[in-house]
């Protein structure tokens, strides 16, 4: 067992994958040589040289284009966009070309790829460098969309998404990069598809993503300290595939549905979330499930503005606590 | 050095460097091309070509010659006007048009269409209908064949239209500065749509007029001319085999038809498509191939040859059934299903 960074994470991943693999290879903009901009990648250039660790232009299009190809054609490419946000410059790719060339084809082919991306808030760089955009992956059939919250599950979702067969994009929160956690020694391969619950409780049942999940489980700790109320937290981890078979467990046993999302209100995904919940597991619900949004604005870039937003452990206590009567 | 004989001028071929047998070959090939597109129009007609269809009559010598020049192996990328590239590599006619039918004998059982023509097995990695998109693509098959040394070479094509989008200028400098094996073949047709390629594009030639910009050799041949076609073809594939990058290819030529379905093409100017017309590429081939010394009943037999194969491809796209409903959930993942919660 080790400590390691959510960022040292990224590179111990990648390498795990490169090292077993000779068909997997990595580019992406400042990430050899310099080791990416968020140092998540540092190291993998001396370790697998300059053939299989690559620097690319500013070239989105071409990176996902590229990329695309070369899973086409029995590679097994990782390939990083530097902020989530300049997912929209290249987009064609995410939303047409790599979910829909197996369908479209009949099966023929094939698109064994990872994006890797820096997602979500807390930096302070404001309206387009800060956003959360997991949801506008969630919605394009063919795609799988993972989002770890800790440096384990880094590691082995990333094994994961490399070693899976479908195109995934995958969510590094820019705000957990710094993060430390256990890693258990060895090689990790996790599950797709897997959502984990993080503490077990009979209150109610918080779903959360990402950097919302440290925020859920410290507000768990206080409303458990002082309002006698116990949440169970779910990490999501992955939206395609979806586990719903966790959640609505846990809602089978808690009764209360809560989501905290940090992707402005509309359609993000604990909207499609207590949408299956409502249809699948209305009588076991108390109370009407929440959602535990970012208001539906652009991001601010002030720090003092940016933490009015974002769904705060504070927000959180007092939403449930609210909701729940107590 | 040419001699007139009784049935034509036979020129002197012991400089020939292409051959009789890869000439024929060439002029099968723009003879299917030009019978399938004119049989999908008719079909069209009569509403059995459903959805749209984007012809490249008039333009058959560029698929031909580079199909003909590339190997197994290869790699070809298409746009929607990929009928005649995906025919070139030696997919069947049947399995086209009954595309082109939305039935089940489909290349790919209607789930595709006509703009998204693939065959992985002929080396056609797929027909792509937003404009420039294949042309990373192409890059990143290349890096695969680069990475893992077979010697293959991706070979992209696309239209004048597509040299003013990004993904356009991306995927040069991209294949330039990793010396990829792709060559980028412009099939500069005067028109995007409805609009004359020159009234958009701050240059003449919109493909070879940038290769400067990305240290690659300006490139314009005949379009029409499948010989000149298949030489330029040959270099580039040389060039990219032994390591020495990409290449991007303007060819000069033209559509018969209209951009798409029934497109009356009104927008052209009058005298025009006559013109281009005379130099019809297989007409001019046709010529060629004669002066070279090739009995017109060679060529004619090959015109009747595939006719008898245009129509019984037909025939069999008529009587295919519609494609059936559990295809609908299949190969939305590799676990060959659409699953996406448990
Ligand atoms: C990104 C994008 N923009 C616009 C279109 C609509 N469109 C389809 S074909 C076409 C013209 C393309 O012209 P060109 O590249 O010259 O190819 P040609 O059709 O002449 O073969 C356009 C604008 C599209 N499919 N994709
Ligand atoms: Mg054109």
């Amino acid at each position: 067992m080790a400590e390691l960074t959510y960022r040292d994470a990224v590179a111990r991943g990648i390498a795990q994958e490169m090292a077993r693999d000779d068909d997997v290879i990595f580019f992406g903009e400042d990430v050899a040589k310099a080791g990416g901009v968020f140092k998540a990648t540092v190291g993998l250039l001396d370790q697998f040289g300059p053939i299989r660790v690559r620097d690319t232009p500013i070239s989105e299009q071409a990176i996902l284009g590229a990329a695309m190809g070369a899973a086409m054609t029995g590679l097994k490419p990782i390939a990083e966009i530097m902020f989530s946000d300049f997912l929209a410059v290249c987009w064609d790719y995410v939303a047409n070309e790599f979910p829909k060339s197996r369908y479209m084809t009949n099966g023929q082919v094939k698109c064994p790829l990872v994006v890797r991306t820096g997602n979500g808030a807390g930096s302070r760089f404001g309206a387009q460098h800060s956003q959360s955009v997991e949801n506008w992956c969630m919605m394009i059939p063919g795609l799988k969309v993972v989002a770890p919250s800790s440096p384990a599950d880094v590691v082995g979702l990333l094994a994961a998404a490399v070693r899976d067969p479908d195109p995934v994009i995958f969510f590094e929160h820019k705000s957990l990069y710094a993060v430390k956690g256990e890693v258990p020694d060895g090689e990790i391969v996790d599950t797709l598809g897997t959502a984990k619950i993080l503490r077990p409780g009979k209150d109610a049942t918080v779903l959360a993503l990402a950097l919302m999940v440290p925020r859920a489980l410290a507000a768990a700790e206080t409303l458990a300290a002082e309002h006698g109320i116990e949440v169970e937290v779910v990490d999501v981890r992955s939206l395609v595939p979806l586990d719903m078979q966790t959640i609505l467990g846990s809602v089978g046993r808690t009764h209360r549905l809560f989501t905290v999302e940090e992707n402005p209100r509309l359609c993000g995904w604990g909207a499609e979330i207590v949408s299956i919940a409502v249809e699948e597991a209305f009588y076991d619900m108390d109370g009407p499930p929440v959602r535990i949004t970012t208001p539906h604005i652009p991001l601010p870039a002030a720090d003092a503005l940016e933490d009015m937003v974002l769904p705060t452990p504070a927000r959180i206590v007092e939403t449930i606590r609210r909701s729940l009567g107590s | 050095m040419a001699k007139k004989t009784a049935e034509a001028t036979v020129l002197d071929r012991s400089n020939d460097d292409i051959g009789e047998a890869v000439r024929l070959e060439l002029y099968r090939k723009q003879q299917v091309i030009r019978q399938a597109e004119q049989r999908a129009y008719d079909l069209f007609l009569q509403n059995l070509v459903k959805g749209t269809s984007h012809l490249s009559l008039g333009q058959e010598a560029i698929a031909a010659a580079f199909g003909t020049a590339m190997r197994p192996g290869d790699l070809s990328f298409c746009t929607y006007r990929g009928h005649a590239h995906t025919l070139a590599r030696g997919v069947s006619v049947e399995s086209v048009l009954g595309e082109l039918m939305q039935r089940d004998n489909g290349l790919m059982r209607g789930k595709g269409g006509s703009m998204h023509l693939t065959s992985v097995e002929h080396g056609v990695m797929g027909s792509y209908a937003i404009i420039g998109a294949h042309l990373p693509i192409a890059c990143g098959a290349a890096l695969t064949a680069q990475y893992k040394g077979t010697g293959d070479v991706a070979v992209c094509f696309f239209g004048d239209g597509t040299t003013n989008i990004g993904a356009f200028h991306e995927a040069l400098n991209f294949a330039a500065i990793w010396k990829l094996p792709v060559v980028f073949v412009c099939e500069n047709n005067l028109y995007m749509e409805y609009t004359a390629i020159h009234e958009v594009t701050a240059v003449k030639h919109p493909a070879a007029d940038r290769a400067a910009a990305y240290g690659l050799e300006r490139i314009v041949v005949d379009g029409n001319d499948a010989d000149a076609v298949y030489r330029t073809a040959q270099a580039a594939f040389a060039k990219a085999r032994a390591g020495d990058g990409p290449s991007l290819i303007e060819c000069l030529t033209y559509r018969h038809s209209g951009h798409s379905r029934a497109d009356p093409a009104k927008y052209r100017p009058e005298g025009e498509l006559e013109r281009w017309k005379e130099r019809d590429p297989i007409k001019v081939y046709r010529e060629r191939l004669k002066s070279f010394g090739i009995a017109e009943s060679v060529m004619t037999s090959i015109d009747q040859e595939v006719a008898r194969m245009v129509d019984a491809a037909t025939e069999a796209c008529k009587a295919a059934p519609m494609p059936p409903e559990d295809i609908l959930f299949t190969d939305v993942y590799a676990d060959g299903g659409w699953a996406w919660r448990n």
